[in-house]
């Protein structure tokens, strides 16, 4: 275990250094893990496909961290062909696993699912932590197969999950001029899809509520932009606000009692904090320019949004219940859509700069500011729950331009496309499902 | 002022085709006779019911505001005529910051048509930041198309 441990905190060392080198980053490499994933056994004869499937989401997880690499199949000197065999640590070994993983699939005749598995440090050839079991419908086959991997990951790199999330976004359709907005769902890897809303109105930019079972998110199906709060089980919704204008923007507080958002009057926009139980309203902001795109410290006490009181759009801290606010961002051109990290140390912004946009992330008081891709439109980053991976969209340019959506590190390697069925923009992650 | 019924009756028709479209970007085809002043299709073709704005701008240029005294000109003529201007912008932006961008040219060009005497309740204002974009290409021949406000007849006609 600690072979391990000390393996990767190396790894972790050396990747700041890659990093400072701007936009190159993705030309560095890291040493990921390697990792044995032997055929899950199937204790009913029923699990067998089902064993399978779930040992290859494992596989993808762990994999498309950009942390693990799977020791291939057929380099496998022997299986694992009970779940409560003795490990044979030698033919591991040998083929170069530094953790194996072992499981075991059955399903009922009602069709609950019970998975177990093991994770266990080859060289050491001792367990890395207690074998977990996890009893389920089979419908949640997926999630099992993702509270594994976060098992897995968690353990072997020391911080915390994000596999079994979800991601509320835009799905996108049509022309560039005629697009049509359905506000979407699904697991975090691009799977299991669902359309929470039609396309006959705009939406945009929803958020999870801090438990994930709402979404705020602005939609024109009043003729206007206005804030609604779906959840997301049932698909009721309702408008949160009175307030009388264009409203846009929305994001949940971290205790879920209240919102902020941006109001538009004349030519003036501004943030306001709505109380939900009670609709209240606070105005947090009071200048003559655009101030949008808040989002809140984890701990609930500041909200960093983006202003161009200063004469272009850029980054602001101010406290969550107003008050003065402090620019942060000082680099070449615009900043815009920052989102602090949920580990609280980085704030995920948009830069835009000679024609270019790119995601970085920069400490909370603006230093140590890091890009992390670049694009003709890179934007709206959004965090996963360990504060590891940015999720954010990339549109091409042109006249059949289209927006999809990618994870990058964040040291800025693994950059991947998510799948989803039609092209997706905001992206917003949610915490782990409890 | 004097309008033939089936002027209002072919308005209601455009008004009813632009609702059917979401997020609509102006008025187009069917606006009636563009040699009739009373038309939709004249406040757009000689009026002019679009205005262009700079890079991250919401100042009023001198063209822009040629424009828009004729659209004050020909609201003041038809007192009963109601307006909803829309802010756009183009790609180059934060969506949520467009947004707010396309709301600030709305406002601009509302703010105007109030000073040059229009009542402030016949001119309503929406934005649609970079989400309805006229010209689809990705350089700046589209995007000084993109970065508009459109004057849009509501109704009022015959009313």
């Amino acid at each position: 275990m600690i072979r391990i441990l000390t393996a990767f905190c190396f790894l972790i060392a050396a990747v700041p250094a890659l990093a400072q080198t701007r936009l190159t980053v993705t030309e560095g490499t890291i040493q990921p893990i390697p990792v044995a994933l032997p055929a899950f056994v199937a204790e009913t004869p029923n699990a067998e496909g089902l064993a399978q499937e779930i040992r290859d989401v494992v596989a993808a997880d762990l994999t498309g961290s950009g942390l693990f690499r799977e020791i291939p199949r057929e380099a496998h000197i022997s299986g694992i062909s009970a779940f409560e065999a003795p490990i044979q640590f030698q033919d591991w070994r040998i083929v170069n696993a530094t953790a194996l993983v072992t499981a075991s699939v059955s399903l009922s005749e009602d069709n609950q699912m019970v998975v177990k598995f093991r994770l266990f440090d080859v060289a050491a050839q001792q367990a890395l932590g207690k074998g977990l079991q996890f009893v389920a419908p089979q419908g949640a086959w997926r999630r099992i197969a993702h509270k594994v991997a976060d098992s897995i990951y968690s353990r072997l790199t020391g911080e915390g999950p994000y596999f079994d999330t979800r991601v509320v976004f835009i799905s996108e359709e049509g022309p560039k001029d005629a697009r049509r907005k359905r506000l979407a769902i699904m697991d975090y890897d691009g799977a299991n899809v669902r359309y929470l809303t039609g396309a006959d109105a705009i939406v945009i930019a929803p958020r999870f509520s801090p438990n994930a079972k709402e979404v705020i998110y602005t939609s024109y199906e009043t003729g206007f932009p206005r804030v609604f709060v779906m959840n997301v089980d049932t698909g009721q919704k309702r408008e949160v606000t009175e307030l009388p204008n264009m409203t846009f923007a929305p994001r949940f507080a971290p205790d879920g009692r209240s919102i902020v958002l941006s109001q538009t009057k004349g030519v003036n926009t501004d943030l306001y904090k709505v109380t939900i139980a009670t609709g209240e309203v606070t105005q947090l902001t009071n200048s003559a320019a655009i101030e949008t795109a808040p989002s809140f410290s984890p701990d609930g006490t500041q909200i960093v949004f983006e202003s161009d009181r200063g004469g272009g759009q850029q980054l602001y801290l101010t406290p969550a219940d107003g008050g003065e606010a402090t620019r942060i961002s000082f680099g070449d051109g615009r900043y815009g859509t920052p989102v602090w990290s949920p580990r609280g140390d980085k704030i995920a912004f948009t830069k835009i700069l000679g024609g270019e946009f790119y995601i970085g992330v920069m400490d909370v008081d603006g230093s140590n500011e890091r890009l992390l891709t670049r694009s003709f439109l890179d934007e709206g980053p959004t965090w996963s729950p360990n504060g590891r991976v940015i999720m954010f969209f990339r549109e091409t340019a042109g006249v059949n331009g289209a927006p999809n959506l990618y994870t990058v590190d964040v040291t800025g390697l693994n950059l991947r496309k998510v799948p989803t069925p039609f092209f997706a923009s905001d992206p917003a992650w949610s915490g782990v499902i409890e | 002022m004097k309008f033939l019924p089936i002027a209002a009756a072919g308005i209601a028709l455009v008004l009813a085709g632009c609702d059917a479209i979401p997020g609509g970007s102006g008025q187009s085809g069917g606006a009636g006779d563009p040699n009739n002043p009373d038309s939709v299709a004249y406040f757009q073709q000689t009026v002019g019911d679009r205005v262009l704005f700079e890079v991250d701008q919401s100042v009023l240029t001198d063209v822009a505001k040629a424009t828009l005294d004729q659209q004050a000109a020909w609201l003041l003529a038809r007192p009963a005529v109601s307006v909803l201007i829309e802010g756009h912008a183009d790609e180059q932006g934060t969506r949520e910051y467009n947004l707010a961008l396309g709301a600030r040219r709305a406002a601009a060009v509302q703010s105007y048509l109030v000073s040059k005497g229009v009542i402030d309740a016949r001119v309503r204002t929406i934005t649609y930041g970079k989400e309805r974009p006229l010209e689809i290409c990705s350089n700046e021949a589209c995007w000084a198309k993109n970065r508009r406000s459109v004057t849009v007849i509501e109704g009022g006609f015959g009313s």
